[in-house]
């Protein structure tokens, strides 16, 4: 289907990038909306499944549907082998060195939730200070206010300037010896920036800071790799990687993975229970109490299979070039002003029109079957930084083309003639 | 299918453009904050009552053409209506817009130009934003404090 290895990206072009092939992996994009053939543009709410996600999902419930870890019998092990071997796909994807750090939750928020309890519990105490930065998504908001109040502990905000990036010496600021964490993201949902998080990784570690990369919207755009990086949490979900709902990682360093107390008790994470003392199960399967998520773990496995053959080298160049086209069309936009516009950004475009709301653009632009995200993103302190009550964001994947971007624009021109 | 020039009426995008009654009260006894915390549109409405009637009615905020439309056109209905016909205008108001409304029954009537968000009842995601206005409304004339939420 693709030229192996990352030729595209290298010669800065994507010719073997055949997209129309690609979208016929999708069975969803083949539809009529309000009439109109669907441009779905909402990929960073969430992204559609190809057909080796939904058969691996199908193939599951008709065949191999059993518990795992458990009984002896052969579904129970073949269910068991697929999911542990899932494990061993999203290990390699992420660049981990171990499987055991590789963590099942239902997504991003969970995953946060997970450390703000857990790496909370043992290493937060009264005035320590967390920092986070003005671009997070409320999943890397609200936990850690729960657990400041909870254990006295301070919150920390950096700021971001008029483009959307961070300012990093102001960060850097903010990191002193009562520093615990970092939680940030790698790529902002609001905003589209990528974060120089390698850098600011190096930063935090020289003072001794762990660092928690929120990277609900970098793992499916960019190749990541968590040695690399050397970020000592990693979390992402499996519904905008093209995988099914209710599935998401965490990664966690061995050794801080380890040093933490469960997040649930239950089934799974023991190794022994009595009245008098439970002793805890290893990792990974600590942090994995009750029957887990088999069939979307399996789904997600598909997922990394299918993008992986892909190329997520390719996928990040093809997304890069369907960034500039439409950026370069945005700009050209008369009473168009773009939210974010970072040198280094992910393949979204959020926007405010003069004199028209979010919503009404949304509504519009979904009768022309182009569905978009209007509204905060869950992301309310980005809309006061840039003083909006909200933003349409049109966000692509690699499935997407020009041929949608113009739809776009053309789009935008009804709404104007709408509101003329 | 749902036609967008049965949303967007031109009374409704006019409205939106140039809210009436837009900004605060002198004099206004009540007052209530709506809050939809899906869009984050937020809207105050200030009421000044002469014992049971509404004297005027004014709001601010910012919000979509449907929420800014249908403030406008509430705030104009409501002078001079008293508490109970307030009250009853926004049942009549609310039946519309959740598609309750039949064409030849005397709802019409009874909400007058007000007719023109029947289209939003094609919109079911839309409804939130038509009444907003009309829950902070009721809220501020029961004198009620808390925010309204239309989750």
């Amino acid at each position: 289907m693709l030229t192996t290895g990352v030729a595209g990206l290298a010669t800065g072009t994507v010719t073997k990038f055949d997209v129309d092939r690609i979208r016929l992996d999708f069975p969803i994009l083949n539809q009529q909306v309000h009439g109109k053939p669907l441009v779905y543009l909402d990929n960073a709410a969430t992204s559609q499944k190809p057909r080796a996600v939904l058969e691996a999902l199908r193939r599951f419930y008709i065949a191999d549907c059993a518990n795992v870890h458990r009984a002896v019998h052969l579904l129970s092990e073949r269910a068991t082998t697929a999911y542990e071997g899932a494990r061993k796909k999203i290990q390699k994807f992420l660049g981990a060195a171990d499987e055991r750090e590789i963590i099942f939750v239902r997504g991003t928020t969970e995953a946060i939730n997970l450390v703000a309890h857990s790496f909370g519990k043992k290493f937060i105490n009264a005035g320590d200070e967390i920092v986070i930065t003005t671009m997070e998504h409320h999943s890397n908001i609200v936990p850690w206010q729960i657990l400041c109040e909870d254990k006295k502990a301070v919150l920390k905000v950096a700021p971001i300037n008029d483009a959307g990036e961070l300012i990093v010496p102001e960060l850097e600021k903010l990191l002193s010896p009562r520093t615990k964490l970092l939680s940030m993201p790698h790529v902002s949902n609001a905003l589209g920036t990528i974060n120089p998080v390698r850098e600011i990784i190096a930063m935090a570690h020289s003072r001794n800071i762990p660092v928690l990369l929120d990277g609900a919207q970098s793992a499916p755009h960019m190749a990541v790799n968590v040695q690399e990086l050397d970020c000592d949490f990693y979390a992402f979900s499996g519904h905008k990687l093209y995988g099914p709902t209710g599935i998401g990682v965490l990664y966690g360093k061995t050794a801080l993975l380890e040093a933490m107390p469960p997040y649930q008790g239950g089934g799974d994470m023991i190794s022994s229970v009595t009245f008098e003392k439970t002793i805890y199960n290893r990792l990974p399967y600590k942090f994995e109490a009750g029957t887990p998520a088999i069939a979307n773990v399996i789904g997600l496995g598909a997922a990394v299979d299918y993008l992986e053959q892909v190329g997520m080298n390719q996928i990040c160049a093809y997304e890069q070039d369907l960034l500039a086209y439409a950026t370069d069309k945005f700009e050209r936009l008369p009473g168009v002003r773009m939210i974010g516009t970072a040198r280094e950004k992910a393949s979204l475009i959020s926007f405010v029109m003069e004199g028209v709301h979010p919503h009404d653009i949304g509504t519009v632009l979904d009768q022309e079957g182009i569905a978009v995200r209007a509204g905060h993103h869950c992301a309310q302190p980005v809309m006061d930084r840039f003083n909006v009550p909200a933003t349409t964001r049109a966000s692509f994947a690699f499935y997407n083309t020009r041929r949608e971007v113009d739809a776009l624009v053309e789009g935008i021109e009804k709404v104007r003639e709408v509101f003329a | 299918m749902p036609d967008l020039r049965e949303l967007y009426q031109e009374l409704i995008v006019d409205h939106s453009k140039r809210p009436r009654n837009f900004g605060k009260l002198d004099g206004a006894n009540q007052q209530a904050v709506g809050y939809n915390p899906l869009c984050g549109d937020k809207i105050t409405v200030y009421l000044k009552m002469k014992d049971d009637v509404v004297e005027d009615v004014h709001f601010e905020g910012s919000g979509c053409a449907i929420s800014t439309a249908s403030a406008s056109m509430m705030t104009e209905k409501f002078k001079g209506k008293t508490r109970q016909e307030a009250e009853e205008l926004f049942e009549v108001f609310h039946h519309l817009v959740t598609g309750g409304a039949e064409k030849d029954s005397d709802t019409s009537g009874k909400l007058g130009k007000l007719a023109v968000f029947a289209g939003v009842s094609e919109f079911p995601v839309r409804v939130k934003c038509a009444t907003l206005a009309w829950h902070t409304v009721r809220s501020a004339m029961r004198g009620e404090q808390a925010l309204v939420s239309t989750e």
